[in-house]
C-alpha cells in the first residue's frame, strides 16, 4: 500500500555517481578476489579440471607437475581439481551462514531492541546460545543427523546469530532514542512500519560489515570442522577436508595442504578487507565527519 | 604594551569543493594583556577555526596557508610540535564548550588539575602541587575544594565542571586564555556566574582572553573589544561600546537586531475566548521508586524517586502561545513529552478538547496523535537521515488515510508556506542547513493539521539570524492556522518575542504564571527574578537606560 503510494507521485530518483563504498580500495580489492574465486568455483568443469573424486592409486602423492598442477593426494586424486571444486563448498557455506545468521539476527535484534518487555528474555536466551562452542555443536549435530553440508551450515550459523542480534540490538537502542523516531511515533506510524522505515535503514551499514566477518569466520570454521572430521564428508571436496586428508602425508607431500590452505587464507583475507573497507565507507559517523568539513 | 596575541593576515584554506575557498581569510586581530576580545559570528564564520589555529589544534586537513600568529612575539605557526606542547597549557590555555566531555570521566578532578601542573617541568611537585590545586579550585570558587579534589566529573554540575575547566586553564598562569563558547552549554543563571568569574579572574591576573561566542548578549556582558566575523573574514572590529551602540557594518547591525529584546511586544489582540484545546490538570511524572518490571528488574532495587513533574496544570486556547520557561532539569521537556504522549504520565489528566488522553495507550491513542505535533530541538537529529524529505512529510497524513496525491499536494504547498522550494521534497536532510531543516520539521508537523504544536527548544540550536526567521515563521503560521503553540525554551528573550502567556518552571513545578508583559514587568517569584537578572546583556541595557 505504502510502497505504491510513494512510487506514484514521488519523483524519479536522481541520477548519482557510484556510491562511495565502491570507490574504496579495500572494497574493490576484496570484491575482485571474491569475484575470481566465485568465477573459478562456478566454472570449475571448464578450467582443465579432472573428476575431483576419481581415485588413481598409481599416481599417489605426485608433486606438482604439468599433468597435475597442484600434485596429487594419497589416493591419487588431482589436488588442483579438488581445490577448484572445493571453492564451491567453502563459498556456499560462507554466504549461506552469513545470510541466515544476519537475517535471523536482524529480526531478533530489532524485536529485542524495540520491544522493551521482550528484551531481557530474548537477550538471555541469546547469551545462552552464544555460550555454545560451534565446534562442539557441530560434532554433536553431525553425530545426531549425519555429516552433510546442511548440518555444517546449521551448526556454524547457530552460534553466529547472537553476535548479529547483539549488534543490531545495540544500534536499535541508540536509533530508537533519536528524535526522528519520536517524530514518526507522533505522526501515528505503527510499530512494524516504524521498524522497517526508520529503524532498519539505520542499522544496515553495521550489519553489512558484520555479515562479511560472519562469512569469513564461517569459511574458517568449516575448514576446522572438516579438518577434525566433523564436517563435510570426503566425497565432497572442501578446502577443509582436502587439508584434513593431507595431514597424514604432510611431510611427504606438503602440497596437498599448501594449496587449499592458501585458498582459505586468500579468501578469508579478501572478505575481511572487504568488511574493513565497508566499515570505513559506510560508517555514518565517519561520513558525517567528512561531510562536516565541506 | 605589546600584545599577548597578534594574528596577522591568517588564511586557512578549506579542502575540497566547499561553498567557499577559505575557512579563514586574511584575518588580523590582537589581544592585549588583561583584555577580553570577543570574536562573534554565526556557525561557519571561522571563529572556532581561528581559535584552534592559535592553539595549534587544527585537524590535519586544515593547514594555514598564510599569515602569522604571534604569542608574546613567538610565531605559533612555525613552532615545532614539542614547542607547541610547551606553549599549550603553559603560555596559552583553552576552555571548551562542552564541560561534559572535556573532562576525563574516569579521573578525579584533582588528578586532572594536578596533571596540567605536572605536564610542565617548572610546575610544583608533591605537597606544593596539592596546595596549588586547592588554591586553583578556590580561585574559581568551587565549594569545599578539600572534598571536591576527590570528586569525579559526573558528580559535579555543568557549572562546576566549567569552573574546573577554567581552573585547568589558569593552572600555569597563561598569558592567553582562549574560551570557545564556554557558556553556550550552560543554563542562563550558571552562564551569568561563569561570565562573572571570568571577568573577575581577568581583572586579577592580567591574562588576555580570546572569547568566542555567537551571542551578542554575552558580548555585552564581558567584552572589552569585539571582532565580528562572517564567512571567514573580519567584518568589523572595535571597542565593545562602539560596536554595540554604533555598529558600522550591516551584518553586525543585523546580528545585534536579531537578538530578541528582553522587552515583550505589546500584547496582541486575541480572539474571543474559545474553549481551550488543551487542558493539563495536576500532571505528575515520577521516575524511579518501584522495582523495574520484567526480567531486567530481577536484580533491581527500589531507587530514589525523582519528581520530574509535580502537579503541573496548564491550559491553552486556539491561536494562543504559551511559553514554558525553565533551565535544564526543570521538567519543561518532560511536560512536552507527556503531552505528546512519548512518555506515560504518572498521574493527572491531559484533555484534548475535553477527552482525557493521559491514560490511553497504543491504538486508543492513535486518533489523538495527529492533533498534537512536536518540533524538536536538534534539526540534525529530528529528520531520518536515510529518508527523503518528501516521504518524511507525507508519512503522517498517509498513516491517517489521506490519499497519496492529496498528501503530496499538501506537502508541496507546505514547502511554499515554510519558504522552501518544492524540489526540496526530493532531497535528503543532509543537503540542508540547520535553519532549513527546522523549516522542514515545521512543515512535517503542519502536514498533520494539528490543533496543538509543541515547539521543544525549537530555535535554541540555531544561529540568531536564523532563529529570528524561524520565530517569524512560527508567528505567521500561528496567525494563519489559528494554532495553539506550547513553546518550550530556556531563553526568556525568545519567549518574550512569541508568547502570549508564560509559565516558569523550577524542579518540576510551575513557580510563576501570567501574561508575558505582566511577568516581565513584575516578576513575582525569586527564581523568575534571578532568570531576568542572569539574561545576558541585561547589565549593559540597565547601564544604558
Amino acid at each position: 500500500m505504502s510502497a505504491q503510494a510513494q512510487a506514484a507521485p514521488a519523483p524519479a530518483r536522481r541520477a548519482r555517481g557510484l556510491p562511495p563504498a565502491l570507490t574504496h580500495p579495500g572494497v574493490l580489492f576484496g570484491l575482485a578476489v571474491l569475484a575470481v574465486v566465485l568465477a573459478a568455483a562456478l566454472a570449475a568443469p571448464w578450467l582443465g579440471t579432472l573428476d575431483p573424486i576419481q581415485l588413481r592409486p598409481r599416481l599417489r602423492l605426485r608433486p606438482p607437475s604439468d599433468a597435475a598442477w597442484f600434485g596429487t593426494d594419497a589416493f591419487g586424486r588431482d589436488v588442483y581439481s579438488r581445490v577448484v571444486y572445493g571453492a564451491r563448498v567453502s563459498l556456499m557455506i560462507g554466504f549461506c551462514v552469513a545470510a541466515v545468521a544476519v537475517a535471523l539476527g536482524l529480526v531478533i535484534g530489532l524485536v529485542a531492541g524495540y520491544v522493551r518487555w521482550l528484551d531481557a528474555v530474548v537477550m538471555r536466551v541469546m547469551d545462552g546460545v552464544m555460550a555454545i562452542p560451534s565446534i562442539l555443536l557441530a560434532i554433536a549435530l553431525v553425530t545426531l543427523s549425519g555429516a552433510g553440508i546442511g548440518t555444517v551450515i546449521v551448526a556454524i550459523t547457530i552460534p553466529e546469530i547472537p553476535r548479529v542480534a547483539r549488534l543490531v540490538r545495540g544500534v536499535v537502542l541508540t536509533v530508537r532514542e533519536e528524535p526522528y523516531v519520536e517524530a514518526a511515533i507522533g505522526a501515528g506510524t505503527r510499530l512494524p512500519l516504524l521498524l522497517i522505515r526508520h529503524v532498519l535503514p539505520n542499522t544496515i551499514a553495521p550489519l553489512i560489515v558484520q555479515g562479511t566477518y560472519v562469512c569469513a569466520s564461517a569459511i574458517l570454521t568449516e575448514a576446522i570442522l572438516s579438518f577434525l572430521g566433523a564436517g563435510i564428508p570426503t566425497e565432497v571436496p572442501s578446502w577443509g577436508n582436502i587439508m584434513a586428508e593431507g595431514r597424514q602425508a604432510f611431510q611427504l607431500a606438503p602440497w596437498v595442504i599448501l594449496f587449499p590452505g592458501l585458498c582459505v587464507a586468500a579468501t578469508v583475507l579478501a572478505v575481511n578487507i572487504l568488511g574493513d573497507g565497508l566499515r570505513d565507507s559506510l560508517d555514518p559517523r565517519l561520513a558525517r565527519r567528512l561531510g562536516s568539513l565541506r | 604594551m605589546s600584545p599577548v596575541l597578534e594574528i596577522r593576515g591568517l588564511s586557512v584554506p578549506l579542502p575540497g569543493s566547499g561553498d567557499r575557498a577559505h575557512a579563514v581569510e586574511g584575518l588580523s586581530l590582537t589581544v592585549g594583556p588583561g583584555e577580553i576580545v570577543c570574536v562573534v559570528g554565526e556557525s561557519g564564520s571561522g571563529k572556532s577555526v581561528t581559535a584552534h589555529a592559535v592553539m595549534g589544534l587544527l585537524p590535519p586537513v586544515l593547514k594555514p596557508s598564510g599569515g602569522e600568529i604571534r604569542l608574546l612575539g613567538e610565531d605559533v605557526l612555525a613552532a615545532s610540535p614539542s614547542r607547541l606542547r610547551a606553549l599549550r597549557g603553559g603560555r596559552m590555555a583553552m576552555v571548551f564548550q562542552e564541560p561534559m566531555t572535556a573532562l576525563n570521566p574516569v579521573l578525579t578532578v584533582g588528578a586532572q588539575l594536578a596533571e596540567v601542573l605536572e605536564a610542565h617541568a617548572e610546575g610544583p611537585s608533591g605537597r606544593a602541587r596539592h596546595e596549588r590545586v586547592l588554591a586553583l579550585m578556590r580561585d574559581v570558587h568551587l565549594p569545599d575544594p578539600v572534598r571536591m579534589v576527590r570528586a569525579y566529573p559526573h558528580q559535579l554540575s555543568g557549572g562546576q565542571r566549567q569552573r574546573v575547566m577554567i581552573a585547568m586553564a589558569l593552572a600555569n598562569d597563561p598569558a592567553l586564555i582562549i574560551a570557545d563558547e564556554p557558556t553556550t552549554a550552560l543554563d542562563v543563571t550558571t552562564q551569568a556566574q561563569i561570565l562573572k568569574l571570568m571577568r573577575e579572574l581577568q581583572a586579577r591576573r592580567d591574562a588576555g582572553i580570546l572569547f568566542i561566542t555567537h551571542d551578542f548578549g554575552v558580548v555585552a556582558e564581558i567584552a572589552d573589544r569585539v571582532a565580528v566575523m562572517r564567512r571567514g573574514r573580519l567584518v568589523e572590529e572595535g571597542t565593545a561600546e562602539a560596536v554595540l551602540s554604533r555598529p558600522q557594518d550591516p551584518y553586525t547591525r543585523m546580528l545585534i537586531d536579531a537578538v530578541p529584546s528582553a522587552t515583550p511586544p505589546a500584547p496582541r489582540p486575541r480572539p474571543a475566548a474559545k474553549p481551550p484545546v488543551l487542558e493539563v490538570e495536576s500532571l505528575a511524572k515520577t521516575y524511579g521508586g518501584g522495582v523495574a518490571s520484567g526480567l531486567g528488574g530481577l536484580f533491581g532495587r527500589p531507587g530514589r524517586v525523582v519528581h520530574a513533574l509535580d502537579r503541573v496544570s496548564v491550559s491553552l486556547r486556539p491561536g494562543e502561545t504559551l511559553g514554558v520557561v525553565g533551565e535544564s532539569g526543570s521538567g519543561k521537556s518532560t511536560l512536552a513529552r507527556c503531552i505528546a504522549r512519548f512518555v506515560d504520565p504518572s498521574a493527572g489528566a491531559i484533555r484534548l478538547d475535553g477527552a482525557d488522553i493521559a491514560g490511553l495507550r497504543g491504538r486508543a491513542l492513535h486518533p489523538y496523535r495527529r492533533r498534537v505535533q512536536v518540533i524538536f530541538q536538534d534539526p540534525y537529529r529530528s529528520l531520518n537521515p536515510r529518508r527523503r524529505v518528501g516521504p518524511s512529510i507525507v508519512e503522517g497524513p498517509r498513516n491517517y488515510g489521506t490519499p497519496a496525491a492529496v498528501a503530496w499536494e499538501r506537502a508541496r504547498s507546505l514547502m511554499d508556506l515554510v519558504g522552501l522550494d518544492p524540489s526540496a521534497l526530493e532531497r535528503y536532510p543532509h543537503e540542508f542547513s540547520g535553519g532549513q531543516r527546522q523549516r522542514i520539521a515545521i512543515a512535517r508537523a503542519l502536514a498533520m493539521e494539528p490543533d496543538l504544536l509543541i515547539a521543544d527548544e525549537a530555535v535554541s540550536a540555531l544561529d540568531v539570524s536564523v532563529q529570528a526567521q524561524v520565530l517569524d515563521l512560527l508567528e505567521s503560521v500561528r496567525e494563519r492556522l489559528n494554532l495553539a503553540i506550547l513553546f518550550i525554551t530556556h531563553d526568556l528573550r525568545v519567549a518574550a518575542r512569541l508568547c502570549d502567556r508564560l509559565i516558569v518552571m523550577l524542579n518540576g513545578r510551575v513557580v510563576e504564571e501570567g501574561e508575558t508583559a505582566a511577568v516581565f514587568a513584575d516578576p513575582q517569584h525569586a527564581y523568575t527574578r534571578a532568570l531576568f537578572a542572569a539574561a545576558p546583556g541585561a547589565h549593559r541595557r540597565e547601564a544604558a537606560e
